[in-house]
């Protein structure tokens, strides 16, 4: 699509087109579609005159970059070593459990995406979950439930 | 404040000294501690007032280490508005049935010049605590 | 700037905004307005206090009142009471465990007390996003002393003097680095800030970056003239997005203020600074891996020599420091390097932040003296483990780290002794553990986590992590064999002496420690196929206890497979054979009638 294009495109420029602005240019895109769309990828190796392998290379090294659609709500769960000792993992299970997908993956919905992270840094309130940037600390197997009910309402418009 | 004008070693200095005048009641300590008695009764008397004047002459002095608090009513409810002056190493004195102009007084020949205004104190010295 | 009579500084790192810090700061400013105080009283917004456990907080100054756990519904009676009446709210004070009495001033509560702040000293002080707050605590002293009263020798001479060493991992002699990167004639020469804080469960540079960003910046414009840099990059991960936003604000600060540009403070000086996101990879926090990630490729570490201080940034001589090292040279060039000597060890100067997590009373971050012991450390400043329960170790260094026994708690904090010790003072996570943490799980944990980042350029540390992980993966889940121990040594060794970079070369240390001090658990779990700790899902099952159960159903409800059986106030009972071993029914006892059960072996079909 011609806006996609032009999205992408102004991403570049805002960044001068360099290729040592690869990582900052992709983390734009993606923060732009959600994930890195093949299409925009293309079209930043040309811009950038970089071969497509290391693009992706780029974009398949680092943890930020999703090469798949992701889901509407991203669900966060951390797993840094304090929340591990205070129970994450049983969290992360929980979620995978309710949401009948694996971490990394996205539900059939196309509603939630499920991550994990090595560590948030706000240790003092794990286990933490973090759904579309809010924080749920104190994190129980039993509030998990009520947590996803929330994002699962639709919006009230 | 945005600065504006690119700086010198000099204006460094010069925001230093300006802001740090603003800053030090955030270590907690200075010389002189003033507490203005703001229960209901001494805002209704006009503590208040005294409150903005009291702000209005540091400001104005442009002194660093002076501390005003507020606290409840003093219990001399005749006497509103009331303040206590402490000076460091000195009892706590306390003032009433203050003005904006007394209270002026007050600041220079008390707070910066460390002598009481005789004939406007209430009373020197601290209440027994059991 | 005006004239306030009382300043009430809301705590604004991420563990408190986490917590609704944010929401706290409009409910004061929108009351302060109500009751008309607003041209009394300034209501800022702060770094991190770093007493995280007990957020959000306010501090009230002059008073040096500390109030904690706040919630909205409480400003309103915190304002009328403390600020216009000058009565502090007891209620919202902080109490220690097992006391009555509430503590109401910041600096006699404990957590507090024993630290010495030198890097954090403007935590909770300043607003991190005005630049003249900064300046009015003396920032920027020691920037116009070393450009102007100090030659660049002068000042890498002071460094090397004051014995700072890097505060990343290794400890390298900063004045070193420094001396080195001066020396080559070759220019451009660039400068890096290391914010890739990638340590699971260390959080001490977010939190200056979010408190005191422009005590990074000074620091890093002093090593700028020190060497004879241009040009700099201020590197943080993209996890910290309160971090990226002040340290943007600084740079725009500063430079505004003639601070980074062209002809810094009139002395003729040039140089500028960007910041650069990481985007997700553990092992860019290797220099030069961190280089490659600034260039805009993979983060893979490569071969040194040559020192980035030769061979850095697009081949030129580049100095990288991690951020807390940056923080601390201003305070040494503007107190002298003989006072920041006489902090500390013989070897190891200065102070030490550590973020102190897990399973401890206080988690937070604390700066304290190098030397300090461990115990004063976790029970002075922590206040010990919660729950009554008893302390088994403290795990440091983060997965470079390793896991230090309880009868190492009078070991002194520096760089030496925590080395000999088999751990290291990494970036200065702790991550304090309890005897209801399994040591093996937490070997399995790093391993996991090694094998996951680990770069793949050497075959030993991917292939070692990997095959670690999958030996102590089988201990965990009782299909250990009693030969595992020495291949599991082996291994170890191994990933330690043939990898290239520092994650290989200490990837071995979880596992070498935890095997070093907590064999009896790795034994446990292969002979008698039980964990002692009662964490190893497959080695433990979940049973009532008859005599604590009261029947009130509330297990039965919250099992996601259905799997208890009984009627109201009836003993329930959890059919073994459908048990996903979830823990959801151990959660939902009020009664503490739900046990794991681990006294006695678990046949294995």
């Amino acid at each position: 699509m011609d806006t996609d294009k032009t999205r992408t495109q102004s991403i570049i420029d805002k960044h001068q087109g360099l290729q040592k602005n690869l990582i900052a240019i992709l983390l734009d895109v993606q923060e732009c579609f959600n994930y890195l769309p093949p299409d925009a990828l293309r079209h930043v190796a040309k811009a950038l005159d970089m071969p497509l392998i290391d693009i992706l290379g780029v974009a398949t090294f680092y943890r930020a970059f999703s090469l798949k659609p992701r889901g509407k709500h991203t669900c966060l769960v951390c797993l840094g070593t304090a929340c591990h000792v205070r129970g994450g993992p049983k969290i992360l299970e929980e979620l995978e459990r309710k949401l009948a997908i694996p971490a990394g993956e996205t539900t059939k919905d196309g509603q939630f995406t499920l991550e994990t992270v090595a560590c948030l840094g706000c240790c003092a309130i794990g286990p933490v979950v973090v759904v579309d940037g809010e924080y749920h600390g104190h994190a129980t197997i039993r509030k998990i439930g009520p947590i996803l009910e929330k994002y699962q309402k639709p919006a009230a418009s | 404040m945005p600065a504006k004008k690119k700086l010198t070693i000099q204006d460094l200095a010069k925001i230093r000294e300006k802001t740090k005048s603003l800053m030090t009641i955030r270590e907690g300590e200075g010389r002189a501690r003033v507490t203005v008695h703001m229960g209901t009764c001494g805002i209704a008397a006009g503590a208040r007032d005294i409150m903005d004047a009291l702000l209005g002459e540091i400001g104005k002095a442009n002194i660093q280490d002076v501390i005003v608090t507020t606290s409840g009513c003093a219990g001399l409810c005749n006497a509103e508005p009331m303040m206590t002056v402490e000076i460091k190493n000195q009892p706590p004195v306390k003032y009433g049935q203050l003005t904006p102009d007394k209270l002026r007084k007050i600041f220079v020949q008390h707070i910066l010049g460390g002598q009481m205004v005789t004939d406007l104190v209430l009373v020197v010295g601290s209440e027994t605590v059991y | 700037m005006k004239q306030y009579r009382a300043h009430l500084l809301v705590c604004a790192g991420t563990g408190c905004v986490s917590c609704g810090a944010f929401k706290i700061k409009a409910a004061l400013e929108q009351e302060v307005k109500k009751r008309n105080l607003q041209d009394e009283i300034q209501v800022v917004a702060t770094g991190c206090n770093g007493f995280c456990e007990r957020g959000p907080i306010v501090l009230v100054q002059p008073d040096g009142i500390f109030y904690q756990l706040l919630q909205v519904e409480d400003v309103p009676h915190l304002v009328e009471e403390h600020l216009l009446k000058g009565r502090p709210v007891k209620k919202l004070m902080y109490v220690p465990p097992a006391e009555k009495q509430p503590v109401p001033k910041m600096k006699d509560i404990e957590f507090f007390k024993h630290q010495r702040l030198i890097v954090l000293r403007n935590r909770g002080r300043i607003d991190p996003e005005k630049i003249e707050e900064y300046i009015a605590f003396d920032g920027y002293e020691a920037l116009a002393k070393a450009l102007s009263e100090m030659t660049p020798q002068a000042v890498i001479d002071e460094i090397l003097f004051s014995g700072l060493r890097g505060r990343g991992g290794a400890g390298f002699p900063t004045g070193k680095k420094w001396a080195a990167a001066a020396k080559e004639k070759r220019s451009p020469k660039y400068l890096i800030c290391n914010g890739d804080e990638g340590d699971p469960g260390a959080f001490m540079d977010r939190s200056v970056l979010e408190a005191d960003p422009h005590a990074v910046l000074e620091g890093m414009i002093i090593g700028a003239k020190a060497v004879g840099a241009s040009k700099g990059f201020v590197y943080i991960r993209h996890e910290y997005p309160l971090a990226l936003k002040r340290m943007e604000i600084a740079i725009a600060q500063a430079r505004e203020s003639g601070l980074l540009g062209q002809d810094i403070l009139g002395t003729g000086f040039d140089f500028d600074l960007e910041i650069v996101q990481g985007a997700g990879a553990f092992v860019s926090g290797e220099e030069s891996a961190l280089i490659a990630s600034v260039e805009g490729r993979i983060a893979m570490p490569r071969q040194r020599p040559p020192y980035p201080a030769q061979r850095g940034l697009w081949g030129q001589p580049t100095v990288i420091n991690n951020v807390e090292t940056w923080a601390t040279v201003p305070n040494i060039i503007r107190r002298g390097a003989d006072w920041f000597q006489g902090l500390g060890t013989e070897t190891s100067k200065g102070t030490k932040i550590f973020a102190l997590v897990g399973k401890i009373a206080n988690t937070g971050l604390v700066e304290v003296p190098m030397g300090i012991s461990l115990r004063e450390i976790v029970y002075g400043i922590g206040g010990g483990i919660p729950d009554k329960r008893d302390f088994k170790a403290v795990q440091i260094g983060g997965p470079s780290g390793g896991c230090l026994p309880a009868k190492l708690l009078d070991l002194p904090v520096d760089y030496e002794s925590l080395t000999a010790a088999g751990a290291m003072m990494g970036s200065g996570g702790m991550i304090v553990m309890d005897d209801k943490t399994c040591m093996v799980d937490i070997a399995k944990y790093f391993l996991n986590f090694l094998q996951d980042e680990s770069c793949g350029k050497c075959v030993s540390c991917r292939e070692g992590t990997q095959r670690m992980y999958e030996i102590v993966k089988a201990i965990t889940e009782g299909k250990g064999k009693e030969s595992d121990l020495a291949l599991l040594e082996e291994l170890a060794q191994i990933t330690k002496d043939a990898s290239m970079c520092g994650l290989g070369q200490t990837a071995g240390n979880p596992v070498l420690t935890t095997l070093r001090y907590f064999r009896h658990e790795y034994e446990a779990h292969i002979l008698d196929k039980r964990c002692p700790a009662g964490v190893c899902k497959s080695l433990i099952r979940y049973v009532v206890l008859a005599e604590k159960c009261t029947g009130c159903q509330s297990c039965k409800k919250a099992c996601p497979n259905d799997c208890i059986k009984g009627t109201l106030k009836d003993i329930h009972l959890i059919d073994q054979s459908k048990c996903i071993k979830c823990g959801a029914c151990k959660e939902a006892c009020k009664f503490e009638a739900i046990e794991e059960q681990r006294d006695e072996a678990i046949q294995i079909i």
